[in-house]
């Protein structure tokens, strides 16, 4: 296996980005949907050699950063259960709910494993009959359809001991919700790679057409962001939104129609609450009625109360891109790595924790 | 409770002590000074300038790619000495075992502890074994001490990084980080991924006679990695230090393990490798020093030390950007979704 190093390479980017600066007319705001690009920027160092006038705005695409403070009390409350193990995936695992989190639960005593797939959680309640395993399923459609194949495969074994916590969320919907904001001035998406591998390129020309917004799906390295940004510089110049695939070693126009069809085989749209962002309709994946005995909520006794977001914490503002997190009044005082408050910081991909880590 | 594990008598200092003290820990170490099985060991070593450091191990897996809980409690002893200059002269060794523990193991774990110590010449001399109550520890921790004389020489220090400095890796970085990692997450990476654990005092040794007064820092980068370890030195000397992404040692199959679980290699663990800080001048000569021993045969200089009083670390990325490395926060939890 091999790394992806020609596209970190300088022979190539250096060129990239002498084409950007070149083609940028006039100063340009663009949203990188996706964590994984908020990451990949900072690692590499992007934003110090984009040329002046490109503004990159992290948007909503963080798995862990949009799973609203009462979910992530769910899965800490689930823990807490007798004879329960909860599965995660390590991103989760510091992430504040209104109190504690499963870091703290775990320290408490809680079960809590780390796995690296949701099949990584079957096998667990398979080795640990006695027990019941829960897995707390977040994440866009890259996660979603392994986590459809794992509920079949739980049923197909007959397991009884193996759960979901559903929690996982769908793209495009909160970018349509985001667009619709008259405050939100963004000239371009930096689509996400990942999802769109699943979902197809095809998925955002609703939003190019009805916003005119320029679109974009890249990959990760750098010289797929940067090629994603030239596009959306040149798409922006000339006039022309639309949706333009850079990643086509990954991403098919329709997508990846399998895992779709699993995804519509287990879990039904639902309205769904976001982080910062509230309740966005159908933006949610719900177990359907058919695998309804593996969702943890109806299955175990989880109560959870409602929970209001923390004071003064402007992660709803971040997360749509309408403030930077040193304009946020608990940011670096209150709420830093070691001690989050808003979802934004908890993430190593969080706007606020890349912010905090890597920023002058 | 069976004859093939540890029991609480074991650790109740009567008969069962003993025989495990004369039959098991004996058979290994063999050193004079434990032999004798005094409440502690007196050396004859006489020296005005004595390094003293101690550290405690808890890994899991026990056993892993490259190495195991016991070699880990020899070697990481002995460089924590080696990395003051200090030669190493003897250690101590404490066991925290848990009831239950299988003695098979045990043995495999002492042998290992012995031939870890006979590899780096430097001798168990004292030691202590606890068994406490089953689900009150996790199979067994170590606790090693050691202590080692340093020469009047040299001063090297964390606070002793300079402007202008070179910063040299003695070899690859993230080996044991990742290897244990993979082991935890069940992953099983093809590839030469095994864990660095290795003594390095017989490196720093060599560096020292070639460059006594050029090294100015030297720190073993384990928990935190490099990236930890360099803000802990730029903020002790006040000093910026610049790392070159290109230029980092990293073998490729622990880079892609890293991209797959979404771990950053900067920030795992190193059991057997060293950041030497030094004069420019002297660099060229250390790493060459370091590359004709097994030890150090993949040493490089990684960047240099910048003039600045906020202790600031930076990488210039491949690309030619720069990203700023902040010290660890908490554990280094995988990214997946």
């Amino acid at each position: 296996m091999k790394c992806a190093d020609e596209f970190k390479s300088r022979d190539i980017t250096t060129p990239l980005l002498r084409e950007l600066a070149h083609s940028l007319r006039r100063p340009v705001r663009i949203m990188e949907v996706c964590g994984t690009h908020t990451m990949s920027i900072f690692r590499h160092g992007i934003r110090s050699l984009l040329p002046e006038g490109i503004t990159l705005l992290s948007g909503p695409g963080c798995p862990v950063c949009v799973t609203p403070a009462s979910q992530i009390d769910a899965f800490i409350a689930a823990a807490g259960l007798p004879d329960v193990t909860v599965a995660t995936f390590g991103d989760l695992i510091r992430v504040p709910g209104s109190r504690g989190s499963l870091a703290t639960a775990r320290a408490e005593g809680a079960r809590v494993e780390i796995v690296y797939s949701p099949m990584d959680a079957l096998n667990l309640a398979q080795q640990e009959p006695e027990r019941k395993v829960v897995f707390p399923a977040i994440g866009f459609e890259t996660t979603a359809p392994a986590i459809a194949a794992t509920i079949l495969q739980a049923e197909r074994l007959g397991l009884d001991n193996f759960f979901i916590i559903a929690a996982a969320k769908t793209m495009p919907s909160p970018l349509e919700v985001l667009m619709s904001d008259p405050e939100l001035k963004v000239d371009g998406l930096l689509c996400p790679g990942h999802v769109s591998a699943i979902i197809g390129a095809r998925a955002y020309q609703p939003l190019a057409d009805r916003y005119q917004l320029s679109c974009a799906v890249a990959g990760f390295e750098p010289a797929d962001i940067l090629a994603g940004l030239l596009s959306l510089v040149r798409q922006i110049n000339q006039k022309t939104p639309g949706v333009d695939n850079c990643y086509t070693r990954a991403v098919p126009e329709q997508g990846n129609p399998r895992a779709l069809q699993l995804i519509e085989t287990v879990f039904a749209q639902e309205d769904s609450e976001w982080r910062g962002l509230g309740v966005i309709p159908e933006s949610g994946l719900r177990l359907r009625a058919d695998y309804r005995r593996f969702d943890a909520m109806t299955a175990l006794p989880i109560t959870v109360k409602p929970v209001t977001e923390p004071k003064g914490c402007r992660c709803g503002e971040i997360l749509k891109g309408q403030l930077l997190p040193p304009a946020c009044p608990l940011y670096k005082k209150r709420c830093t790595p070691l001690h989050p408050i808003g979802p934004c910081m908890v993430s190593t991909e969080g706007t606020c924790a890349a912010y905090y880590r890597y920023s002058e | 409770m069976t004859n093939n594990s540890v029991t609480l008598d074991h650790g109740s200092g009567g008969l069962a002590s003993q025989n495990l003290i004369s039959d098991l820990f004996l058979k290994y170490l063999t050193s004079p000074a434990l032999s004798q099985l005094e409440d502690c060991a007196v050396l004859d070593e006489c020296t005005c300038r004595i390094a003293l450091s101690t550290d405690s191990y808890v890994v899991d897996p026990l056993f892993f790619p490259g190495g195991d809980i016991g070699e880990l409690a020899i070697n990481g002893t002995i460089n924590d000495l080696a990395m003051r200059g200090a030669r190493p002269i003897a250690l101590s060794l404490a066991l925290i075992i848990e009831e239950g523990f299988s003695l098979e193991l045990l043995e495999d774990i002492i042998r290992s502890i012995a031939r870890a110590s006979t590899a780096a010449d430097v001798a168990v001399v004292t030691g202590d074994t606890k068994v406490v109550p089953k689900g009150k520890a996790d199979g067994i921790f170590i606790n090693t001490s050691g202590i080692g004389t340093v020469s009047h020489l040299h001063n090297i220090s964390g606070t002793q990084a300079k402007p202008g400095d070179a910063v040299i890796s003695s070899g690859t970085l993230a080996d044991h980080g990742i290897t244990i990692m993979a082991r935890q997450a069940g992953i099983d990476i093809s590839g030469d991924i095994q864990s660095d654990t290795q003594p390095l005092h017989q490196l720093v040794a060599a560096i020292l006679e070639q460059a006594q007064d050029g090294v100015h820092v030297m720190r073993d980068p384990t928990r935190g990695g490099v990236a930890s370890t360099l803000c802990e030195i730029a903020q002790a000397s006040k000093v910026d230090i610049i790392l070159e992404e290109e230029l980092l040692p990293i073998r490729p199959a622990v880079r892609v393990a890293c991209e797959l679980v979404g771990l950053d290699p900067l920030y795992l663990a190193n059991e057997g490798k060293c950041l030497v800080i030094c004069d420019p001048q002297q660099a060229e000569t250390i790493v060459s020093t370091m590359r004709r021993l097994d030890a150090g045969r993949d040493a490089a200089i990684i960047g240099r030390v910048a003039a600045g009083d906020r202790g600031r670390v930076s990488l210039t990325t491949t690309i030619g950007g720069t990203r700023l490395l902040e010290p660890l926060t908490g554990e280094p939890l995988p990214r997946i979704c």
